[in-house]
């Protein structure tokens, strides 16, 4: 499998193990900018591994990760820099203002506070939060706060984001909310995205699905070429993944 | 696979094309005063954090102090000219006493955060995590210099009256000891999986600590009475930490101790970049992620 030199996001043969549990088996895929991409697997797949890999929290002992070109191991901080990430968990402080933890994110990217500022009305005006920049994040909806937290992503200008599983215990709305704005990030600023979810119907309009099991990639393609032409994106899930896997690659 | 990304890197090198990361010493400044703002803003909303660190002391000051004031008589021994009573002799042992607390209060936010997730902003910050550990320490030393300064201000009406060129001579006493204790608290927080263990941490350190050191009694009659328990005091690093503001505090200078609390800053802080290390650290092998 070979990797385009543009990629926004380079994973080659990345495994990963706690101890005597592999977590990660031989991961190879790529995210091009301004591609829309979900990394589809059910609770336990590796996806979180996969993110704190990416993103640095754990080491890439095995295989390697680029960023724009820019190694994860060799060249951390480069590769940090282009990165945008909603965690799966929220990582917002309760009790200071929307204002107080977005500006606590553009100090973290060396953002002077002028500028900073100006960016701050900007995203906040996107997602209709400007109004409540001064309130506590405790104060905020789950819906409104994951919002913040794709606001405060897109902060510093990522050329990448990453989302884990960023609609879990949302409503539909805030959910379709999410997803439409960021597919038009992809259009408008060529946005390479890497959205992780268990939820299938999120995977419908992406420009391609990655299918990880097990700690396994068993899929890396469009969703039209991923589903055969009768078959629904779910069955074509469940016909990957009940598929045993091969015991020799363990 | 792996040599396109070599290749990758090679064409990047080869196009100069200036890193992301290219951080100037404008953004290191603008980064700390960022995560000092926020350790601030933390410490003024956590009103009762505030006033706990504050009272904690001035109780052992006006209880503890004023009950031992005729039992305890201590001796004239340096930086002292002259005989004390016991209150002005356990004051700098409070003040570290404040430090050490807002040490492992650092630490118990650090925990805090690692559970509740946002550890893991400040850890994906394009900056080097020495720098994001150093960072964090001068932050949670700062807010502990503050509570000191109240605590003189106010012991200043219970008659403990150092020189007043001393309050300024003590401060760089209190930026060593405090980062010092912050990095010890660093390091316990990267060993600690959860909020729960740490309440055990609290006890196993906090007071063995206090209690073994030259906070409450001088090391001379620790001397005299007990042997073994002189010499743990001696490797204490809290003793030296205390034994530094007490001679700073009265324009005087202890160097044996200002070296001793370096070397354990320089060990602690060690430890402290290797625990918080993604390729060997604890926090990486744990795992536990999914």
């Amino acid at each position: 499998m070979a990797l385009d030199d543009e990629a926004a996001l380079a994973v080659a043969n990345l495994s990963y193990a706690f101890g005597s549990r592999k977590i990660l088996h031989d991961v190879n895929f790529a995210v091009q900018p301004g591609d829309f991409s979900i990394l589809l697997g059910l609770n336990g797949a590796g996806k979180t591994t996969l993110f704190a890999l990416i993103t640095r929290l754990y080491s890439a002992r095995a295989g390697k990760i680029a960023v724009f070109g820019h190694n994860t191991e060799r060249d951390p901080l480069a590769a940090l820099a282009c990165l945008g990430v909603v965690f799966q968990q929220s990582t917002l402080d309760i009790d200071l203002t929307v204002e107080q933890n977005l500006f606590y994110h553009a100090a973290l990217h060396g953002m002077p506070r002028h500028n900073a500022s100006s960016r701050i009305t900007e995203e906040l005006d996107r997602i209709g939060l400007l109004d409540r920049k001064s309130e506590k994040i405790r104060a905020l909806s789950g819906g409104q706060k994951r919002r913040v937290e794709l606001a405060r992503a897109l902060l510093h200008e990522p050329s990448l984001l990453l989302l884990d599983e960023p609609t879990v215990g949302l409503d539909m709305e805030s959910r379709q909310f999410l997803l439409q704005h960021v597919q038009t990030l992809c259009r408008t600023r060529a946005l390479g995205v890497l959205w992780a979810t268990h939820l299938i119907d999120e995977a419908t309009d992406a420009t391609k699905i990655i299918v990880l099991h097990q700690g396994r990639i068993l899929a890396d393609a469009s969703p039209r070429e991923i589903a055969h032409p009768t078959e629904s994106l779910r069955t074509a899930f469940d016909r990957l993944t009940k598929t045993p896997l091969p015991r020799a690659a363990e | 696979m792996s040599t396109t990304i070599e290749n990758i890197e090679m064409k990047q090198a080869r196009s100069g094309e200036p890193s992301r990361s290219h951080q100037t010493p404008r953004h290191y400044l603008t980064c700390l005063s960022g995560i000092i703002r926020r350790e601030a803003l933390r410490w003024l909303n956590q009103r009762g954090r505030f006033i706990s660190a504050l009272v904690r002391p001035l109780v052992w000051l006006v209880i503890f102090a004023a009950g031992f004031h005729f039992v305890l008589g201590v001796s004239i021994s340096p930086p002292y000219r002259t005989y004390i009573p016991y209150e002005v002799y356990i004051a700098p042992g409070l003040v570290g006493m404040i430090q050490l607390f807002n040490g492992m209060q650092s630490s118990l936010s650090m925990v805090y955060d690692r559970e509740m997730g946002s550890m893991r902003t400040l850890m994906v910050s394009p900056f080097p995590r020495w720098f994001l550990l150093t960072a964090k320490l001068l932050a949670g030393v700062a807010v502990s210099i503050v509570q000191a300064y109240i605590f003189f201000a106010i012991a200043w009406f219970w008659d403990i009256r150092p020189p007043l060129t001393g309050y300024i001579a003590v401060l760089p006493a209190l930026i060593l000891s405090g980062l010092m204790l912050g990095a010890l608290g660093l390091v316990l927080s990267s060993f600690i999986k959860q909020l729960e263990n740490f309440a055990g941490v609290m006890n196993f350190v906090i007071f063995p600590m206090f209690f073994t050191s030259s906070a409450l009694y001088p090391l001379w009659r620790m001397q005299q009475s007990s042997l073994p328990l002189y010499w743990i005091s001696q490797i204490n690093p809290f003793t030296h930490a205390v034994e530094l503001i007490r001679f700073m505090l009265y324009d005087s200078f202890d160097p044996a101790s200002a070296l001793i609390l370096c070397a354990y800053l320089a060990l602690f802080m060690g430890l402290a970049v290797i625990g918080y290390d993604p390729g060997r650290g604890l926090l990486a092998r744990r795992g536990g992620a999914e």
